[in-house]
């Protein structure tokens, strides 16, 4: 059995197969967007492409490194003021306009990591419940200064609960389908790396992965960090999105939002945390017509998932199409043994 | 055993099949809005015998009691219209939406609405929401009648100086209430020496207290003290002996019915016993104050109970309770100002849905003179309504409508 050669893709032909999907998908739901469905509707896939973001980027600290921060919603707020106030007050001309919004999210991104390198040197140090609740904390905190801070420092740039208006509504179908492929991309790509890797054994066994020789507190960092900034993309997009920011929507049950979606879609999942940000956000809008009922069947649905299936919607399970390419390649040759990984 | 995982199988397959019946029942009602949206462009492009309006209100959630309430008294409206034979003879139908009090979910809402084809929208209810909605109605220029969003921000853009010419809103705005009780102070009740006490860092208290101060020395009244405490405070003798030793003839105290009646005791025990007035956030300071605290003092509202028994008992009808609070009469004339621009829309003979049409109620709103139950207004130049507030007195420590002023 060993000495069976495994028929194997290689790297660029898988690569090629990839991109020529995501770019079949592309083509496929922007004729979808503009021929089949209403405004309301394309808003909803705006919304559905910002919360991918956001679970599968909170995904990297909970499902693979294996901690619970609950403050996703503040990171958010971080790259949605910081894009936000970039693009309202951008010193380039009109004409490079969708310059100036790469830019802004760029640096909401970057503003929201260094805020994730702040609170995850402290955080880190602590694990489990005691995590939560510093995160928790952190996440308020953000919240309350960007409602506080343009009164006790006397100017105007924040609006606090008055609302930070005239936010140029740049965020469109495809500037979110690639901030999508973009996340996913860099945090797979992360994770198949060494240092994706050593997340892992953290994850797994920190004693174990530290008697290994991997710097825990710098790993750890580095995906929270890493977690952070994508966030902070997915609220430069959301300000772009609305058009109009009052720190009240980052409050905690958003943190939470996000965290019911990565764990009812499993854990260390990533097409679990894409199928149920989706899922999570369309069920809601579809069963309005329910009226009072509708927060009930959302709730329902909740609770009976995590009864029959704790490990959320696909486990750990991650999807590959190479793999499932290569299973079939070898299924004649090995029979029933299939590729391990 | 095998017992027991039959059963949980059994439990599973319930499972399954409820969640399914409930996807298929969501993508049954989704296929069918999604029809009823194409073909409400068609009917109303061949003129059909109703107009399509929205209305937006947090149904749940922490502020549902506001949503409630404005969205009761709006329906009412509607109801009494369409009872009489609709407007113009067509039927005005209503697609009231919950959207829990965030923003995101109004503007959803509000999208969804258009895409069914609305032609005017009361609504949002509180400030947050409301000013996303605004910012998106701008690209389908949608008349909007707000009842209860106070921010100046709602209807004008300080930052640009530009007024967004398609929002109204029923209420008065938290300076026009300060105003009007400067006013009423010198020139009604004919106090010229008055102190303020008001909550430092609430936009609702300290616009209050900061137009009162103004349009109060712009009537050429002195202000002698002004004194402000921070949220949480329970003890306030500190500012109310400043208060006393400036020797006011009035007190102006901006702020929520729970500081009040504290501040209104402690007033009593330093030895200030000159009148105090207040704004609406006075209502329901009955509970918290002594007849004797309250005795001369006079609060402004944008309702008070008794000033239009019609429609107190229409509500009462139709609901089994009461009116719950101000904003209730509030929604009503938010709906009476949005089929005020509808009547004047469909006299010039216009399409519904069209942009003409919107246009024609928005003009139509913008110079009329709405006759609503909160008083008979007209609007501004920055679309809020030029109203009179209810006064409120205190007869035995209940608070009774004295007069509109």
């Amino acid at each position: 059995m060993y000495t069976v050669k495994r028929k194997t893709l290689k790297m660029q032909l898988r690569w090629s197969i990839n991109a020529v999907l995501i770019c079949a998908l592309f083509l496929a739901l922007n004729l979808l967007t503009q021929n089949v469905l209403s405004t309301y509707q394309n808003k909803v896939l705006l919304l559905v492409g910002i919360n991918m973001i956001l679970a599968v980027s909170l995904n990297v600290a909970t499902g693979y490194l294996g901690q619970l921060p609950l403050g996703h919603a503040g990171f958010m707020a971080v790259g949605a003021y910081t894009c936000a106030l970039f693009t309202k007050y951008s010193p380039l001309p009109e004409n490079l306009n969708g310059l100036s919004f790469a830019l802004g999210l760029f640096l909401g991104a970057v503003m929201a990591g260094v805020f994730g390198i702040l609170i995850g040197i402290p955080a880190l140090r602590l694990t489990g419940d005691y995590l939560a609740i510093l995160t928790l904390g952190f996440g308020e905190i953000i919240r309350i200064t960007l409602n506080n801070i343009d009164d006790v420092l006397g100017f105007d740039l924040f609006y606090g609960s008055r609302g930070l208006k005239n936010i140029p509504k740049y965020s469109n179908y495809w500037t979110v389908f690639l901030c999508v492929v973009i996340t996913c991309f860099a945090i797979h790509a992360m994770m198949k790396s060494r240092h994706g890797r050593a997340v892992l054994a953290i994850r797994d066994n920190e004693i174990a992965a530290e008697s290994c020789g991997i710097q825990t507190t710098y790993y750890k960092v580095m995906a929270f960090s890493f977690s952070a900034a994508f966030a902070g993309l997915a609220g430069g997009l959301y300000a772009c999105y609305l058009g109009v920011l009052d720190p009240g929507s980052f409050g905690f049950m958003k943190s939470i939002e996000i965290l019911v979606m990565v764990v009812l879609g499993g854990m260390g999942s990533m097409l679990g945390s894409i199928l149920s940000a989706g899922v999570l956000t369309i069920l809601p809008e579809a069963l309005r017509s329910f009226a009072d009922y509708r927060m009930v069947i959302y709730s329902l649905v909740l609770v009976l998932m995590m009864i029959f299936r704790p490990g959320g919607l696909l486990g750990s399970y991650d999807f590959s199409l190479s793999r499932i390419i290569e299973k079939a390649m070898n299924w004649k040759s090995t029979g029933k043994e299939g590729a391990d990984q | 055993m095998k017992k027991l995982i039959s059963r949980r199988q059994f439990l599973a397959a319930a499972g399954v099949v409820a969640a399914a019946g409930v996807l298929t029942a969501c993508g049954s009602s989704s296929e069918s809005t999604g029809a009823a949206a194409s073909t409400a462009g068609s009917t109303a492009a061949a003129g059909g015998d109703t107009i399509k309006i929205g209305m937006l209100a947090p149904l749940t959630g922490d502020v549902s009691i506001y949503g409630l309430a404005v969205s009761n008294g709006a329906q009412l409206y509607i109801e009494q219209v369409n009872a009489a034979g609709g407007i113009n003879g067509k039927q005005i139908e209503v697609q009231l939406m919950d959207e829990q009090g965030d923003a995101t979910q109004a503007v959803n809402c509000f999208t969804q609405m258009v895409d069914n084809g609305i032609t005017a929208l009361i609504g949002d209810v509180t400030t947050g929401p409301t000013l996303a909605v605004v910012a998106e109605s701008q690209e389908y220029n949608m008349p909007m009648v707000s009842a209860s969003a106070t921010a100046e921000a709602v209807t004008y853009d300080a930052e640009t100086d530009t007024v967004y010419t398609n929002v109204f809103r029923t209420t008065f705005t938290d300076p026009y209430q300060g105003i009007k009780m400067a006013d009423y102070a010198y020139e009604k009740l004919g106090y010229t020496k008055a102190a303020v006490i008001f909550q430092k860092g609430a936009d609702y208290n300290e616009g209050l207290a900061e137009n009162f101060e103004l349009e109060f020395a712009a009537n050429g009244g002195e202000i002698v003290a002004s004194e402000s405490y921070s949220e949480g405070d329970v003890d306030f003798k500190t500012q109310l002996t400043t208060i006393l030793n400036a020797n006011p003839e009035v007190v102006f105290c901006p702020n929520y019915y729970e500081d009040v009646g504290q501040i209104l005791a402690q007033a009593e025990s330093v030895g200030l016993d000159v009148p105090f007035l207040g704004g609406d956030g006075w209502d329901g300071v009955t509970g918290y104050a002594t007849a004797d605290q309250v005795a001369d003092s006079f609060f402004c509202a944008n309702y008070a109970v008794g000033a239009a028994p019609e429609f107190e008992s229409a509500y009462e009808e139709k609901y089994g309770e009461t009116y719950p609070n101000g904003f209730a009469p509030l929604g009503y004339d938010a709906a009476v100002t949005v089929c005020y621009g509808l009547a004047a829309a469909e006299e010039a003979g216009l399409e519904p849905a069209t942009d003409e049409y919107k246009q024609a109620v928005i003009d139509a709103i913008k110079n009329g003179t709405i006759e609503g139950v909160t008083g008979t207004f007209t609007f501004d130049e920055h679309n809020n309504p030029v109203k009179t507030a209810a006064i409120l007195a205190f007869d035995n420590g209940a608070a009774i409508l004295k007069e509109q002023y």
